[in-house]
């Protein structure tokens, strides 16, 4: 539009800004054009049927309800190298490392079951802020040999090393002396915070048939080992191979103490495992599972690797802590009810010392 | 260069040839041509020094965590703060550990005047570049609001009420104080959000490692910081309100800005105007920071020593230089005339009973939530030595400690460090802040300290609080269903929490095993895991209260240690 020039000697008494400009056709259709678009497509977003192509109606509320897609996780598993391989092994004298090697040597070799290439979880228990004597937590040269394994021995693309631990987690990684070992060995530590969890859908599980799982570390892994030790626990007996998987719940997690043995036989069919590393060298008679105390903890020479953690933790139940058979806890026996391994371990297992 | 016979060179092209061949006069030549002066001058030496000691803050905020500590200096900014130096000294009567280090900052102000709050402090470094982005002001505007205005004197009666509260033993200043403002909305505000922006890029399905690197708390649950949201709106508010007043806080707020503007009267530098030069154009004013009047008798006070008059004037008639040039050109004293000094002062001497018979926190009447952090001293002494810096919350690994609202104490303690054991516990093999407290409010103890072991186990743990059961809520106590998560955690050992085991039949007929707990109060060391592992989320049904805490000898529970008896 042109502006008149409004300097002159005689210029209006108006602000010499002012300029009067009537709406041409072209702007009045425009905008009829515009405000009909508007006003036409807002109108279908809300008010079209709920079925029709992008419409946003709620009539009852539901649809605005949050729908959570749960994830499932795979079976780790993988099969021995023949039938007559045992399903439990023990490995017996040297440094704890040897006897890991011993152990899963008789399984058949950590390379049978780690293959080149795969991306490696392992679960140790890091639940306390403990120093590794004080037998509550996994041990740190423990962690890093088997680290050490699976990257060199096994050529293992990554090594993960994730817990969610009952007290802060930056420092029982660190005074536990597990983020240290697992970084030495070459791993990478996953610590938990809010976001790292998903709902996690384990089909058959009574308690967390859809749970907050920590879900972070799990993108991509091939392979999962656990690797926990034989403690004493206050109110299921003992905390051992299966009873380590507590350590990936998240949310409001206390309210399994109502019903643990059932939280505990849920565990164990929620994680099929690759292989599940027990370590009997520091074993915590009493106390548990916190411990604190060094003369909670008894020398053990033991350290087991299974693919059947059922059989496995009954072993270790009798053999490790050194109970009666007859008080096993009563998780096992609905471990083996929901189908996830025998507890007769008769047959099954070998010992190599 | 012509061949044969070269022709007769001018006197200066020789000298420039002989320059160009040495290397050192090629260098003194460099560094004193215009351009090169240009380019070092010392308003850009003032941005390299801000943002240098910018950044140092925030990389202190990030490394103040428990797996980066150890080694750096995390609080050393506020150790270099004189003014909680002189108010602790007045509060306590002692300087503590490193704060002896403000006498640096008090000397740099006798010899530059207050460089500290343009070169230096990070808030002013805040005010500063906010106040720039947001300029909007052009032509007379820009330069009329850098005036100086009466209002700005309300800083030193502030600083004296605030020093006479100190020296009676109400220490206030962290309220106002630029450092312990800044560390304290950094650790309960900006870290927070930061880390939930990166913990959405990390949603977002980039799981790089580095990403937690940057996190101010990795590897741990959201934290959340109660009523920090207050906190976030002061800062904001006194951020923003350099849009109204450019550096509105330092000209007009600021105790420590007060305090270093009074001892920098003395200053040997100063801003001088060559009254022959100046043709009285006010362009001076255009970018002066501290409002100090460079166009006429130039107020050292209020002068921050920000160098840009001296870049703003077309006549070279400002400079940086020892004071004696004339002396009828300058008002080196703060303007606060004996009435308004007499006026703080009464103010000072009636804010103390004004805050101590407030009644909320004494030995008689004080709240269970009033739960100090590990190594805290007694409570009386505690509130003559905490500056609210937040530093202790921002290097708590669990999110327990938490900023005090009004409920737990009023104003005295308000966003002092308290426990709250609905959020998190305290963990039994920390000490993270004990070491970075700087005045000792948190008196540097250690693990070994902390869990009466070693040389400690005489006097035994330290005790924050102790442990009631509500059996009226509790599972097991009230409605026959098992939990004991609580004596699960209890980290003790012996465990402070035991269950008596009973067999009984529940309300549909079932046998269960309940085992009930019990509180063994000498075994309880007030860590709070129970509590905030209990199920019963609303109102724990085991909860932990101050009272039994054995820094204090008024507060105490147990007669004697039953545990201890032989």
């Amino acid at each position: 539009m042109s502006r008149e020039p409004t300097d002159g000697p005689d210029k209006p008494i108006q602000h010499p800004e002012y300029e009067k400009s009537p709406m041409d056709r072209r702007t009045f259709l425009r905008r009829i054009a515009s405000a009909t678009g508007l006003v036409g497509t807002t109108g279908y977003l809300s008010l079209a049927p709920e079925d029709w192509p992008f419409s946003l109606k709620d009539r009852t509320g539901l649809r605005s309800i949050p729908k959570i897609r749960p994830f499932r996780l795979t079976d780790f598993q993988v099969a021995k190298p023949s039938p007559s391989h045992p399903d439990v092994a023990v490995g017996r004298g040297g440094s704890p490392t040897e006897m890991l090697r011993k152990a899963l040597d008789t399984l058949g070799g950590l390379q049978h079951y780690v293959k080149p290439g795969d991306i490696v979880l392992v679960k140790p228990n890091a639940a306390f802020d403990r120093a590794p004597a004080l037998g509550a937590t996994t041990q740190p040269e423990l962690l890093e040999g088997l680290v050490r394994m699976l990257l060199v021995d096994c050529r293992a693309q990554e090594v993960r090393v994730a817990d969610n631990p009952i007290e802060s987690p930056p420092d029982c990684f660190e005074k536990t002396g597990i983020r240290r070992a697992a970084e030495k060995g070459g791993g990478r530590v996953y610590l938990p915070d809010s976001n790292a969890f998903k709902v996690l859908n384990t089909p058959g599980a009574k308690l967390i048939e859809n749970w907050p799982f920590f879900h972070r570390p799990f993108l991509n892994v091939d392979k999962v080992i656990g690797l926990t030790l034989v403690k004493d626990h206050n109110l299921c007996h003992a905390s051992m191979g299966i009873k380590n998987w507590y350590g990936l719940l998240g949310g409001v997690r206390n309210q399994f103490h109502q019903d643990i043995n059932e939280i505990i036989s849920d565990l164990a069919i929620m994680m099929k495992p690759t292989l599940t590393v027990l370590d009997g060298t520091r074993i915590l008679m009493r106390n548990g599972p916190t411990g604190g105390d060094p003369s909670d903890v008894a020398p053990g020479d033991a350290v087991l690797a299974a693919v059947d953690p059922v059989a496995q933790d009954c072993w270790a139940f009798e053999h490790l802590l050194r109970r009666d058979p007859n008080d096993q806890p009563e998780y096992l026996a609905m471990a083996e009810e929901k189908g996830s391994g025998q507890r007769d371990w008769r047959g099954r297992l070998q010992e190599v010392t | 260069m012509s061949n044969g016979d070269e022709p007769l060179l001018p006197l200066d092209a020789v000298k420039a040839a002989e320059a160009r061949a040495n290397p050192l006069r090629r260098l003194a030549g460099l560094l004193t041509s215009q351009r090169v002066r240009k380019l070092l001058r010392l308003t850009r030496v003032r941005i390299v020094s801000q943002a240098f000691f910018f950044s140092a803050f925030l990389f202190f905020c990030w490394a103040t965590w428990t797996t980066r500590m150890e080694g750096y200096p995390v609080s050393r900014i506020l150790e270099f703060d004189p003014l909680v130096m002189i108010s602790t000294m007045l509060s306590t009567g002692y300087v503590y550990r490193y704060l002896g280090w403000g006498l640096l900052v008090i000397a740099l102000t006798l010899l530059f005047g207050r460089v500290f709050c343009n070169w230096i402090c990070p808030y002013g470094t805040l005010h500063q570049f906010i106040g720039w982005v947001f300029d909007i002001y052009k032509g007379k505007q820009s330069f009329e609001r850098n005036r100086y205005r009466d209002l700005y004197h309300f800083k030193y009666g502030l600083l004296i009420v605030f020093l006479i509260m100190s020296w009676m033993g109400a220490l206030q200043i962290g309220l106002l104080d630029p450092i312990c403002l800044m560390y304290r909305s950094v650790a309960t505000v900006f870290a927070p959000a930061a880390d939930m922006a990166l913990s959405e890029v990390q949603n977002a399905g980039v799981h790089a490692a580095w990403l937690d690197n940057l996190k101010f708390a990795p590897g741990v649950p959201r934290r959340v910081f109660v009523g920090s949201f207050w906190i976030g709106v002061l800062i904001t508010a006194l951020v923003g309100a350099n849009v109204v007043i450019p550096r509105f806080f330092c000209r007009v707020l600021c105790p420590l800005g007060a305090l270093l503007g009074a001892i920098s009267r003395f200053s040997l530098f100063r801003i001088n105007r060559d009254v022959h030069a100046c043709t009285d154009c006010n362009l001076c004013l255009t970018r002066c920071e501290g409002a100090a009047d460079p166009q006429g008798a130039v107020r050292v006070s209020e002068c921050f020593s920000c160098m840009n008059c001296i870049d703003d004037c077309p006549e070279d008639a400002l400079s940086f230089s020892m004071v004696g040039l004339d002396t009828k050109q300058v008002k080196p004293a703060p303007e606060l005339g004996r009435r308004r000094l007499v006026f703080s002062g009464i103010l000072g001497v009636l804010a103390y009973p004004f805050i101590k018979n407030h009644g909320t926190n004494t030995d008689e009447n004080f709240k269970g939530a009033l739960m100090r952090p590990p190594g805290s001293v007694e409570e009386h002494e505690f509130l003559e030595k905490c500056i609210k810096c937040d530093q202790c919350i921002n290097a708590c690994p669990t999110n327990v400690l938490q900023p005090a609202t009004w409920e737990e104490g009023g104003l005295e303690s308000l966003w002092t460090p308290v426990m709250n054991f609905d959020i998190a516990h305290c963990q039994l093999k920390c000490n993270a802040c004990s070491e970075v407290c700087p005045t000792g409010a948190i008196k540097k103890i250690t693990v070994e300290e902390k869990m009466g072991r070693g040389e400690f186990e005489e006097a035994g743990p330290i005790v924050l609080g102790t442990a009631f059961f509500d059996r009226g809520r509790c599972l097991p106590h009230a409605m026959e269903i098992p939990c004991v998560v609580c004596e699960e955690v209890c980290p003790t050992s012996p465990k402070a929490i035991q269950t008596e085991d009973v067999e009984v039949k529940d309300a549909f007929g079932k046998l269960v095993v309940l085992n009930k707990p019990y509180m063994v109060p000498d075994l309880c060391i007030g860590c709070g895991l129970c509590q905030a592992e209990c199920p019963v989320k609303d109102e724990r049904a085991v909860y932990v209260t101050a009272v039994g805490e054995s820094r204090s000898r008024d507060r105490r529970l147990l007669l004697k240690d039953r545990s201890r008896e032989s």
